[in-house]
């Protein structure tokens, strides 16, 4: 029946997460004119992932002020909302998307911006009840709605998201056991001083680490999870458990239809995939990064997101101009305003700038005598000025930045070059 | 209610309904003023939300914090009354109160 329907729009945007939103608003933004359709699985209007973890974990703040836009601002600017909708196949050649109700949508261009699946556990056990993740408001709301019952609480993953909700669920009273596979917390990133420092901030908070632990698997007692079994056969008892393990692309239908790509789908500088008139941005797609030295990455990321919305928006909107923005990221556990800029990736150099006693500090990562990246705590003047020493790609007097009474933007010492724009290549192999 | 009375960036000036508890950037985007970005959500990592509060005004207003104001010097372009809307927590007290969106940086 609906099968037979098919609307057409000049854009159609999948995935109304905030890479989807923002490229709406940044199309309306740049008076394009066309038809544009942003389509999400989700029931909900575009909102805000980062507080899921946060503020709206810890009830400070409301789902309505996660919204991106207020409802009426879609219809005002003429977005057609397709929500609850999942879109299951890409057919290029007829320029078609399909539905998982099976209704065709037809585009002129289409820009893929799905993010990801919370990547869920192998091991037995891992589709029992009150195990969740934290991707989605649905997945916030079902653990919220248990956590009144909860005591024993297990976090498995030692990420930003698995730390996050820790921070919070021990400010909540519970008993919480973080469990991360890895010899330190923030195990995708290189460093391990701020790593340090956050274990021992949690530790003294009363979260119970565990590093360097395998999970066997969840048991279950009635089909509810009731312990934590570690590969070392100890039993974690655990009344609520929580999985923040990243992430896994959602990108199978642009991979079916033809796309390039493997763990997400690869983009040109512009944001286009292999196939034609077909963009993918935000968490899902694979680019060429100049600020990791040109080499292939996926960055999850609300800057990632934003600035890759801008990127195709430009580009349909026919003032092209190739990629290329700072990373940035930012977490806030306890007290703790955690600010990192750059990608440390790579980086031969650490250096600590202030006082991790004083809990404001900042770790700087230099490759070739250059500033790569920082992680800043409470300490965000390193951030703003480190991330001009980034952008500038200019050598630093590394004997002096870790002089935390000396701005960062004296200690340059040299002539500029600023991370290639030539990196970034302007086709994707057509 | 009280209001809020923005100056957009084509110079047009009008007053918003305001709710007390929201932050100056959540009424400015719940008006449907599409001029700030917002990026952080009110999480003073970036400066996306740049406004600048009439000077008669902006001691009206508690002072920024130490972040907050690191965060303005980092922009290139700063007026002195310069504010990030998401540190303004908007009440009744604060009723008539003027703000300008800062230039696109």
């Amino acid at each position: 029946m609906s099968g037979a329907t098919v609307s057409d729009y000049d854009v159609v945007i999948v995935g109304a997460g905030q890479a989807g939103a923002q490229t709406a608003i940044a199309l309306r933004q740049l008076r394009y004119q066309g038809t544009i359709a942003l389509i999400g699985d989700e029931p909900e209007l575009p909102y805000e992932r980062p507080p899921l973890s946060k503020a709206y974990l810890a009830g400070d703040k409301s789902f309505e002020r996660l919204l991106i836009r207020p409802a009426a601002f879609w219809q005002e600017k003429a977005v057609d909302l397709r929500l609850g909708c999942r879109v299951d196949a890409v057919d290029p050649a007829a320029r078609r998307v399909t539905a998982a109700d099976g209704t065709g949508i037809g585009y002129r261009r289409l820009v893929w911006a799905t993010g990801g699946a919370a990547r869920r556990l192998d091991c037995p056990g891992a589709a029992l009840a009150r195990v969740h993740s934290m991707r989605s408001r649905a997945d916030a709301d079902r653990l919220m709605s248990e956590l009144p019952r909860a005591r024993q609480v297990v976090v498995i993953g030692g990420g930003y998201i698995g730390l996050e909700a820790a921070a919070v669920l021990v400010g909540a009273g519970k008993e919480v056991t973080l469990i991360e596979a890895q010899q330190h917390v923030l195990p995708r990133m290189s460093g391990t001083m701020l790593a340090r420092f956050l274990e021992a901030e949690h530790r003294s908070r009363g979260v119970t680490l565990r590093l360097g632990t395998a999970v066997h698997g969840i048991e279950g007692r009635d089909g509810t999870a009731c312990g934590v079994r570690l590969a070392s056969g100890e039993l974690v008892p655990a009344d609520l458990v929580i999985v923040g393990v990243g992430i896994v692309p959602a990108v199978a239908p642009l991979l079916a239809a033809g796309a390039r790509g493997g763990n997400g789908v690869e983009v040109d500088a512009l944001c286009r995939t292999s196939l034609p008139d077909v963009y993918a941005i935000g968490d899902c797609a694979t680019h060429a990064n100049a600020f990791a030295d040109g080499a292939r990455i996926r960055l999850e990321s609300v800057q990632n997101a934003n600035d890759m919305a801008g990127t195709v928006a430009r580009s349909i909107a026919g003032v092209a101009h190739p990629y290329y923005a700072v990373p940035w990221f930012w977490s806030n556990q306890y007290d703790l305003r955690l600010q990192s800029v750059g990608l440390a990736a790579g980086h031969d150099l650490a250096v600590l700038r202030g006082a991790i006693d004083a809990r404001s500090f900042s770790v700087i990562y230099l490759r070739n005598g250059r500033v790569v990246a920082l992680d800043c705590v409470n300490a965000t003047k390193d951030y703003i000025q480190g991330r001009k020493l980034i952008e500038s790609g200019a050598d630093v007097r590394s004997d002096m930045i870790a002089d935390a009474t000396v701005a960062l933007t004296t200690c340059l010492q040299s002539e500029c070059s600023p991370p290639m724009r030539s990196h970034i290549r302007l086709t994707n192999g057509r | 209610m009280a209001s809020l009375i923005v100056t957009t960036r084509d110079g047009a000036t009008r007053p918003l309904p305001a709710d007390a508890g929201l932050s100056v950037m959540e009424v400015i985007l719940d008006n449907g003023i599409d001029e700030l970005l917002a990026a952080c959500g009110g999480s003073l990592s970036c400066a996306t939300c740049h406004v600048i509060v009439d000077p008669a005004q902006a001691l009206t207003l508690p002072p920024p914090s130490e972040a907050e104001r690191e965060l303005l010097e980092g922009l290139d372009q700063v007026a002195p009354t310069s504010r990030l809307g998401c540190q303004i927590a908007f009440d009744e007290r604060l009723d008539g109160l003027r703000v300008t969106i800062a230039p696109e940086s």
